[in-house]
């Protein structure tokens, strides 16, 4: 080493790093402190595209390097290299692609100087897309949404995308998120337990109620849910109040619209939902289960349904981490007696605004191109690769779960769970419902989950939980530090 | 040499206070000035804000809540927890009756020590799986099933722990069932602290206590407790930290993490969620500095109040 020509002498050397420390030391503390003076030299972004042509639309520069930092959760490492390969065949770039369950603890101080080309922002420690929108951090996604798809010159990616996706993303009306999973949330059953005692799955809440009854009389609980993460039992107390309520009822919630929680729909939907708790039909103790202990009780056939989304299967036939308090106390197992089978939410009242087969499909697994980062086209390529023909296929069939990309649901079939989610999809038609107030605020998401917690342990009832979510929407409405969206 | 001694001084005592100024003065300093900032995390961009973030503290109902549940542990953790480790290093040391073989302490004590001082070799991850497993609410956790099994519990209502929000004397129930955990967690260590200072008193004061007719309980408050006194204030200081903290306890055994409903939050769980949910980093480093005001005057008060002379043996 020390032979080396251009290796500088050991006195400089030491000067240098001397000077890089006392560098390091003054830089630090004013690193996102004094805003005014820590913003210069950090825009000083070089526009080194090249010409845009129908293989290179989005003008990547040839071989250079681009950072990805993939969650590793659920999905395996295996789609992520697949993609990697196809923009190192197409543009020989060179893709740094990096692992980790810890995206925020990770990226989150990389944000302000040095972040990667692209994130997938998932898991348990993710990152706000809200916050990351309203600070300015991300990269706009539109010439990514408006550029030749990967596979037709002649069709542009915005164009293959199945409905609602670049949706999903946006947030102060710009698209800054790239939702790449598709699903659906429902209800489940096991499907050899009805036919066993010759049940019928119910499709309005009064069938419910009478076949609660039965249900109950045979020692089962009609209902569990993970009481822990209240969020889970959103999902159908929502749905249940689009469906009877339209679109008019979700877009006033959405939107925070004075009001929007006190109305008759809303005071229907909880009535029920409370019912539900107040007459015995929800396993005792279910307010207190994480999500994985109350799908391990469905499986084990203590319970009859449950809210979960399309990736009840694969979570539950996935290794457990024995290191994670969440974890039921025998493990996860599915019996191979059970026939999971997932069903849309049952009707309200005989005269909801949606017809029955509606479901809330969503987009979720967002992908994002920091606004700092060095190549964000080649980030932006990436993404491209990963929504081509063969990217999409080759996610659902190392995944089993179908992209955003039209039509890649198709090939996921193997087992009742993936059947059934392929027929609520297909029955769902034009009647989709569309939440978005979660991923607008976070505040929301936070805040929602305690009247939802209250009123699931019976603690609660129809006009406390009203008032104390249109209060929760009201406050987010008044706070002067959360950016307001509408639709 | 001596004209070389300071430089010599300073040569060796230089690298260490460099780390210690990286590592730890200067990421002080940064959240005090931070905490005057409207720094998002996310950006290089913040503005002076002033005591913008302090004004919203004071009017910060979360934040006010979280304050009372850390009081409720600052008296209640150092509380009980020094008075059954007190009382069970009592009973090991010097509670046995004393014969022949003059002061001991009752009889398996070895035993005793190493059952009680276990849960403090047992890291936190594993103390949190064990108690969520014992918490369980529904009637496959522990304690629902044992005391379903016997009768005392209707299975169709079984406990909530650290679930339940309802208060019990006026302080929430969830709050109580941590507090079981945390004493448990750390009366052995304490245990095994003021073992070792009992140890260390003289057996013959406590033989002419017994040569006097002093009882067990009269040994116990003329003569261990005022020797103890040193280790009880330190115990009593660390435990005040312990109870200021809260965080993993709170964050791993409470639904929605500080729930149910916000019953739970401690000061560390809300300074989290806005910092690293919401990412209002300016406001959560302004929460951290009032925070380790709180904690300063605390420990000077503490140990202003406690002291005392000393009796040398």
């Amino acid at each position: 080493m020390s032979a080396s020509p251009d290796t500088p002498s050991d006195l400089s050397r030491r000067a240098l790093l001397g000077r890089a420390a006392a560098a390091g030391l003054l830089a630090t503390p004013a690193a996102g402190l004094l805003g005014a003076c820590a913003t210069s030299g950090s825009d000083d972004k070089k526009d080194d595209t090249q010409a845009k042509t129908n293989e290179n639309p989005l003008g990547v520069v040839k071989d250079s390097p681009v950072e990805v930092v993939v969650f590793n959760g659920g999905f395996g490492e295996e789609y992520p290299k697949f993609d990697k390969q196809l923009v190192e065949q197409r543009h020989g770039l060179k893709v740094d692609l990096k692992f980790t369950q810890k995206i925020k603890t990770e990226l989150q101080p990389r944000f302000s100087a040095t972040p990667p080309d692209l994130i997938n922002n998932a898991g348990a420690d993710q990152m706000g897309n809200d916050v990351l929108a309203n600070q300015n951090a991300l990269v706009d996604l539109t010439p990514l949404l408006d550029a030749a798809s990967w596979d037709d010159p002649n069709v542009k990616v915005k164009d293959t995308l199945a409905p609602g996706t670049i949706e999903s993303g946006t947030l102060n009306g710009k698209p800054y998120a790239l939702n790449y999973v598709y699903g659906v949330f429902g209800i489940w059953y096991d499907a050899a337990l009805f036919e066993k005692n010759s049940w019928t799955p119910p499709k309005t809440f009064d069938e419910f109620f009478t076949l609660a009854d039965k249900i109950k009389a045979a020692g089962i609980a009609p209902w569990v849910h993970a009481g822990k993460y209240p969020y889970y039992m959103g999902w159908p107390i929502m749905d249940w109040i689009h469906k009877l309520g339209g679109e008019t009822q979700a877009k006033a919630i959405d939107n925070l619209e004075d009001g929007a929680w006190k109305t008759d729909v809303v005071k229907t939907v909880v009535t029920r939902v409370q019912e539900m708790v107040t007459k015995g039909y929800v396993l005792p103790g279910s307010e207190g289960l994480s999500h994985l202990q109350s799908q391990q009780s469905f499986l084990d056939g203590k319970a009859a349904f449950i809210p979960v989304g399309t990736w009840f299967e694969s979570e539950m036939s996935s290794p457990s981490d024995p290191k994670d308090e969440r974890e039921p106390a025998g493990g996860r197992k599915i019996p191979p007696t059970v026939k999971m089978t997932m069903l849309p939410v049952w009707d309200m009242t005989t005269s909801d605004k949606m017809p029955y087969g509606a479901a809330r499909t969503y987009a979720a697994e967002s992908w994002l191109v920091p606004a700092k980062a060095k190549n964000p086209n080649a980030g932006m390529e990436f993404l491209r690769a990963m929504l081509s023909k063969q990217g999409a296929s080759k996610f659902s069939e190392l995944t089993k779960a179908p992209t955003v990309v039209k039509g890649g649901a198709d090939g996921v079939t193997g087992s009742t769970a993936l059947t059934s989610i392929n027929n609520v999809v297909k029955n769902v038609g034009s009647n989709t419902m569309i939440w978005r107030i979660n991923d607008w605020y976070g505040d929301f998401f936070t805040g929602h989950q305690g009247p939802i917690g209250e009123l699931m342990a019976g603690r609660s009832n129809p006009t406390k939980f009203m008032d104390e979510m249109q209060k929760l929407a009201d406050k987010i409405k008044k706070d002067p530090n959360v950016k307001k969206q509408s639709r | 040499m001596r004209h070389g001694k300071y430089p010599f001084i300073a040569g060796f005592l230089a690298a260490p206070l460099a780390l210690y100024v990286i590592f730890l003065i200067s990421p002080y300093a940064q959240t005090v000035m931070n905490s005057f900032t409207n720094w998002g995390g996310f950006s290089n961009q913040a503005e002076y804000v002033g005591t913008e973030n302090y004004a919203r503290l004071l009017k910060d109902e979360l934040f006010h809540a979280a304050l009372w549940h850390n009081v409720f542990f600052l008296v209640a953790l150092p509380l009980v927890t020094v008075t059954l480790a007190l009382f069970f290093a009592f009973l090991l040391n010097v509670g046995g009756r004393g014969g022949r073989a003059g002061v001991r302490g009752v009889f398996g004590s070895g035993l005793y020590k190493v059952v009680f001082f276990f849960p403090q070799v047992l890291s936190v991850a594993i103390i949190v799986i064990l108690w969520d497993a014992l918490y369980r609410t529904d009637g496959q956790g522990l304690l629902n099933w044992l005391l379903i099994k016997i009768g005392l519990l209707d299975p169709l209502h079984p406990l909530q722990f650290t679930n339940n929000p309802t208060p019990f004397l006026g302080v929430p129930q969830v709050l109580w069932w941590l507090l079981i955990i945390v004493v448990w967690a750390n009366v052995g260590f304490y245990l095994v602290l003021f073992s070792a200072a009992m140890q260390s008193i003289p057996k013959d004061i406590y033989e002419a206590a017994m040569l006097d007719g002093a009882t067990r309980v009269h040994t116990f408050f003329r003569v261990t407790l005022p020797l103890l006194r040193d280790s009880v204030s330190v115990a009593w200081v660390y435990l005040g930290f312990l109870a200021l903290d809260m965080f993993v306890w709170v964050f791993a055994l409470t639904p929605q993490q500080g729930g149910p409903n916000h019953a739970s939050e401690v000061f560390a769980t809300v300074l989290f969620r806005e910092a690293f949910t919401r990412g209002q980093f300016g406001y959560a480093c302004a929460m951290g500095v009032a925070m380790a005001v709180f904690a300063l005057l605390l420990g000077a008060v503490q140990l202003t109040a406690t002291r005392r002379e000393r009796i040398e043996f």
